[in-house]
């Protein structure tokens, strides 16, 4: 009956305290007729893993400005991983540097965006991504 | 193993993939529905409403704290927080969990959030469905939160047993005939933001609308001394709903609210409304479905060229709404 809705966590991992690109995509997302489950600063990787098993996420969107994404990045694979969701689609934001691109996508990101990435683009590729 | 064990065995995974499929009302979704109903009915279904902003999510918040740390029997809690969809693309920003985040690392609380879809009345079509797998899956406590909700979103009254209304110093002046109508469904009604100016206009204007709603409970005053005159016949029936003043910030008057909650539950159960409220949801929900798969059958059966032509004449004045339904039903 009804069609199948886009599910999103938006995510911010770590410690900084700069949420604006998070909120400016979850809108976006929003606008484009996804469901974002908004989780708030200072997520910790368990905390992140649990609520998107809880939300029965399609696709998991960290925010991560602090540079700690090759340790977190990791962490929340592993865990979504241990909970059966190895399924689910993992895009970053943020700022991150060319040279970690290729691990970060070896890893299993599906997407990863920097400062003016177009929301766009990023609603195109979760789209995508689900498919 | 069948969904159904999986989820009677308590797997996060499946529980949660199921209330997706419920959600969408897909056909596995509504199969492994009817294999859980019969384990359904014993869980408290407590509602959480009021105006935006009153604090609803963080008074859930420390609800679920004090029932998972303080409370002796350690209830398992589920939590369905429902937030808007958007009229014009159907998306949502589910921000609930924001204000939950103390109770994450807890594998005895279950958050869900839930876009109401298109739903008016304070929550999603298939909110009453998901409480049914939560039931079904064993947590004992339900807490259903709607959307900021105004004057009519009272859908939750016979989704809960017990409906708490919350309300904040500060919104009372200039809302006070939406209280009457709020007032109404509320089992027990709460004054959070407690340590802000203005609560105790907050409070004296509930309980004075509360006593009008209430005049079964009638206080006289004699020589100066207010006597209470209660008549016992009508003692186990009537329930009057206490005002609790909260701060959900730091958790003050939680313990008092879990108390109330805790009484309701005892004299709904004492009254015999805890039996007639279960049925009455039972009626309700079934209606609704009916409702709905009446609506697809007739469309089904319906010339879309009458149909289309009837609903012309709507729109050009030619025909009342009533009318048409008339026509459509009986062909003339």
């Amino acid at each position: 009956m009804t069609e199948k809705k886009i599910r999103v966590l938006v995510a911010k991992p770590g410690l900084d305290g700069h949420d604006r690109g998070a909120k400016v995509v979850a809108r976006a997302l929003r606008d484009a007729g996804m469901e974002v489950i908004y989780t708030g600063l200072r997520q910790t990787p368990e905390m992140i893993a649990e609520a998107a098993l809880q939300e029965d996420v399609d696709v998991v969107g960290l925010s991560i400005l602090s540079g700690a994404h090759m340790a977190l990045a990791p962490r929340i694979l592993e865990l979504l991983k241990a909970n059966g969701q190895e399924g689910v689609c993992v895009f970053i934001g943020g700022i991150i540097p060319d040279e970690d691109m290729p691990r970060l996508r070896e890893m299993g990101i599906t997407g990863i965006y920097g400062p003016g990435a177009s929301t766009e683009d990023i609603i195109k590729d979760f789209r995508e991504a689900v498919k | 193993m069948t969904v159904t064990d999986s989820i009677l065995q308590g797997n996060r995974l499946s529980l949660s993939r199921l209330l997706t499929q419920v959600e969408n009302n897909s056909p596995e979704g509504r199969a492994a529905l009817a294999e859980l109903f019969p384990h359904t009915g014993k869980a408290h279904l407590i509602g959480v409403t009021g105006a935006p902003g009153t604090g609803k999510s963080s008074l859930v918040n420390q609800l679920t704290l004090y029932y998972r740390k303080e409370h002796a029997s350690r209830k398992r809690v589920a939590i369905i927080a429902v937030d808007p969809s958007s009229p014009f693309t159907g998306g949502a920003v589910l921000g609930d969990r924001v204000r939950m985040r103390d109770l994450s690392g807890d594998d005895g609380v279950f958050i869900r959030s839930m876009a109401t879809r298109g739903s008016v009345g304070g929550l999603a079509q298939t909110t009453a469905a998901l409480v049914q797998v939560f039931d079904a899956a064993g947590y004992e406590i339900i807490i259903i939160e709607t959307v900021g909700a105004g004057q009519s979103e009272v859908d939750i009254a016979r989704l809960a047993h017990t409906t708490i209304v919350v309300e904040a110093p500060g919104l009372g002046d200039e809302i006070q005939a939406i209280k009457a109508g709020i007032l109404e469904i509320a089992d027990v009604l709460v004054v959070n933001k407690a340590d802000r100016p203005g609560v105790e206009n907050t409070e004296r204007a509930l309980r004075s609308t509360l006593e009008l709603a209430h005049p079964t409970k009638r206080i006289f005053r004699h020589h100066g001394q207010a006597m209470t005159i209660e008549s016992p016949e009508t003692d186990a029936t009537l329930w009057i709903p206490p005002i609790i003043k909260t701060i959900s910030t730091d958790g003050t008057g939680i313990p008092e609210l879990a108390h109330s909650i805790a009484k309701h539950k005892a004299h709904l159960h004492q009254s015999g409304d805890w039996a007639a409220r279960d049925r009455a949801r039972l009626r309700s929900e079934m209606e609704a479905l009916l409702q709905n798969q009446l609506m697809d059958r007739f469309l089904d059966e319906v010339q879309k060229k009458i149909y289309d032509e009837t609903i012309e004449k709507v729109y050009n004045r030619g025909l009342s709404p009533y009318e048409a339904v008339k026509y459509l039903l009986n062909g003339k």
